[in-house]
């Protein structure tokens, strides 16, 4: 049913009809509207069989996590900001023990400075941990998101991130079609551990593993990493087919003329420049891009719908001749360049393309459409520098020398 | 079986196994059928009293359990000691996942299980003395405080002893460590009381927290089937002698044990919802000098410049016998 709905509610609907068995969380802004919702249903009768556990501290709430998949019950978590930080040791656990914990992350920017507001710091600081990372574009896909996490990340074996910008979809209304229960029924498979803590077949689960084991064991996880691709493609390939749209995916493409998102849309080519994001960016992307197109610039869309793991081929197929690209950044590898275009950079090595990085929207500074459209018509002409941040404010705040973002090549 | 004479070794606290004594009132460790929770084979070091305790704390507990029993471990000695892949030598189903999370674990484990409608499950979380009062404190706290349905065992050994000897908040002062060495002006851990994680979990008022130590293994035993017994967060606080980081004899770690409850050093009670309902009398009262002078740890005490030291631990103990009667009869 297509109804108006905070982001943050749509998430807790679409979470509670995937069934959770438990669901154990700590507030922290901007998450919280999340968790209160699903603390709200456990208690009115619409989230049945649900132990929602409240705890002392996001550590707490992923360690709990740990405890109720091990034991073998569906189990969500989310959190933003300082509280993934927190929790950051058993974010590794739970990837490195193989539960399928699925966990919205509401990002936000790390401090210090302090700061509640978006930007991707906070997922990007969890990049290796093991975790799925599928970023959500609007409030619709955040929602269907999560029934393909909860999919993706069971049959795998293997935690997800469900990432979405926070404040700017979390505490936005749009129109949503959360799946009814009854379709997420009939989608989403039972939970069937792996492996579980069962008193009538009992394991020994974390043991230690010293050097003679420990490369085989990162390799096997590593191995099960580059199936998920797969894994991620055919579930969302399937959820396209039940419910007649698109969400999750590894590439977000978009019709080259109306911007539209087109997992037919033709790869972009030689004389195009290439604009890569992720998140709810692309949609002021779409808006920056569609007068430039309208108007006979060779401009191309790519969205990274599956973070982790990072989608290699798929990127490369997208991006096809186009050399000239232009990476959007919401997190800084301080003392490099953005996150992403470290991750664009790696998988489009060979290629010799031109990777500009655009540091926009830091600690949720607004991503204006026309900041966006005069830099990609500043990649256009030729005249963009390797690493610019986004409306950086004049005064105060010294221009970087030209040796400090271009290097030979 | 009245016509057969009990001596008082068989059925006091000195006895372990009774073997003389009626089926029923034999301890699990008597028994052939014993679980062997913690099996043969792991890498302990000789006279580990923590191995011993948790041997004793789990086949109980998994004899209350009917056999079914979760675990969830701390890192820390005990889980390393049993589980170096690809051996384990752990019977029930048992799981390691950090050092400071071992009772969230757990409150995830009993969450998922009443979920799951499985009440005939039971759910135990085990720690050293860091994996509880130090790193892991607030989780423990947490896991009172909602009262779940766990019972919680520290393995005190007052020490970091799996990462080679350092101090930890459970480390009485004056103890030598490899991070509180026995030199300068004040030699040996300078502060502290040693953290008292009983009386932090009595102050959560939760239904059940008991001391215990390996020198009375019945009773270790028989506060663990109390323990099971009841429904909601409970504690259980053993004192375990370590030969490595205390500088004894692996021979020495039971009348170690026993010298700390009767010189009133470490205290044996029970207690109900925040109350102390039982206290362990002491039976012969003996010196802290008794307690203390096997220990290579406190070795600076016993030479010149140690008096202060000395008077330190008999206030302690003193403090101690005061405050929880502990050369009283129980009421």
């Amino acid at each position: 049913m297509r109804e108006v709905l905070e982001g943050s509610q749509a998430v807790a609907m679409a979470v509670a009809r995937c069934r959770p068995g438990v669901v154990c969380a700590y507030p922290i802004s901007p998450q919280t509207h999340i968790v209160e919702a699903l603390s709200r249903m456990s208690r009115t009768g619409e989230l049945t069989d649900c132990e929602y556990v409240n705890v002392e501290s996001e550590f707490s709430a992923m360690s709990v996590s740990i405890g109720s998949s091990a034991a073998g019950s569906r189990t969500y978590t989310a959190t933003a900001s300082q509280g993934l930080l927190y929790m950051a040791e058993a974010v590794y656990n739970a990837a490195g023990m193989g539960l399928p914990i699925v966990m919205t992350v509401a990002n936000r920017a790390i401090g210090a400075p302090i700061n509640i507001w978006n930007d991707h710091s906070d997922s990007m600081a969890m990049r290796d941990a093991g975790w799925l990372q599928l970023f959500a574009m609007d409030n619709q896909e955040a929602a269907d998101l999560h029934v393909i996490a909860f999919a993706v990340a069971e049959e795998l074996g293997m935690p997800a991130m469900v990432c979405m910008d926070g404040f700017v979809l979390t505490h936005a209304s749009d129109v949503v079609d959360v799946p009814s229960a009854e379709d997420i029924d009939a989608f989403l498979p039972p939970f069937r551990p792996l492996q579980s803590l069962d008193v009538e077949n009992p394991a020994t689960i974390g043991t230690m593993a010293g050097p003679e084991s420990f490369t085989e064991t990162k390799y096997l996880q590593h191995m099960r990493f580059l199936d998920a691709a797969d894994v991620i493609a055919s579930w969302s390939a399937r959820f396209a087919e039940r419910f007649g749209r698109e969400a999750g995916g590894l590439v977000a493409r978009f019709d080259p003329d109306t911007l539209d998102r087109s997992a037919t849309a033709p790869p972009a080519k030689w004389d195009d420049v290439t604009v890569i994001a992720m998140g709810s960016v692309l949609g002021t992307l779409q808006a920056a891009i569609e007068p430039m197109r309208a108007a006979g610039a060779h401009v191309r869309l790519v969205g990274i719908s599956a973070f982790r793991p990072f989608p290699t081929q798929a990127l490369r197929d997208a991006v096809g001749a186009s050399r000239n690209i232009v990476v959007v950044d919401r997190a800084l590898e301080l003392g490099a360049q953005g996150v992403l275009t470290s991750c664009v950079g790696g998988a489009l090595v060979g290629t010799g393309s031109r990777i500009h990085s655009v540091v926009a929207g830091l600690g949720g500074r607004p991503i204006l459409a026309s900041s966006l459209t005069a830099v990609i018509q500043r990649a256009i002409d030729g005249d963009l520098r390797r690493l610019e941040f986004l409306d950086l404010k004049e005064g105060g705040v010294p221009a970087p020398s030209l040796g400090a973002t271009e290097v030979s090549r | 079986m009245t016509t057969v004479h009990i001596p008082f070794m068989q059925t006091g606290t000195l006895a372990v196994g009774g073997r003389l004594l009626d089926l029923e009132e034999r301890s699990v460790q008597s028994q052939a059928d014993r679980p062997s929770s913690l099996t043969k084979g792991h890498r302990a070091c000789q006279g580990c009293a923590e191995a011993l305790a948790a041997r004793w704390v789990m086949d109980t507990a998994v004899e209350e359990s009917g056999g079914k029993l979760i675990v969830a471990n701390a890192t820390g000695c005990l889980e390393v000691f049993s589980t170096l892949y690809p051996e384990s030598a752990w019977k029930p189903p048992w799981i390691h996942s950090l050092f400071a999370n071992a009772a969230a674990v757990a409150t995830g484990i009993a969450s998922a299980l009443r979920a799951q409608g499985r009440d005939d499950v039971r759910v135990l979380a085990q720690g050293g003395d860091g994996g509880t009062v130090d790193i892991g404190l607030a989780a423990v706290s947490g896991m009172f405080e909602r009262n779940d349905d766990v019972l919680y065992v520290c393995y005190d050994n007052q020490g970091y002893m799996n990462t080679g000897v350092q101090r930890s908040s459970a480390t009485p002062p004056t103890a030598r460590t490899a991070t509180t060495p026995a030199v300068g002006k004040a030699p040996g851990a300078p502060y502290g009381q040693g953290k008292s994680m009983p009386k932090i979990a009595m102050a959560h008022e939760i239904p059940y927290v008991a001391t215990a130590t390996v020198a009375d293994l019945r009773d270790l035993e028989s506060k663990v089937r109390t323990a099971m017994s009841m429904h909601g967060a409970r504690y259980l606080h053993v004192l375990v002698p370590c030969p490595v980081g205390w500088g004894t004899s692996a021979a020495q770690s039971i009348a170690l044990s026993r010298a700390a409850v009767e010189s009133g050093i470490f205290p044996v009670l029970e207690a109900r919802d925040g109350e102390i309902v039982a206290t362990h009398p002491i039976r012969e009262r003996v010196d802290v000098e008794e307690y203390l002078r096997p220990q290579a740890r406190f070795a600076h005490l016993f030479k010149p410049g140690g008096e202060e030291g000395l008077e330190r631990w008999r206030a302690l103990a003193e403090a101690n016998i005061r405050r929880f009667r502990l050369t009283e009869a129980t009421p």
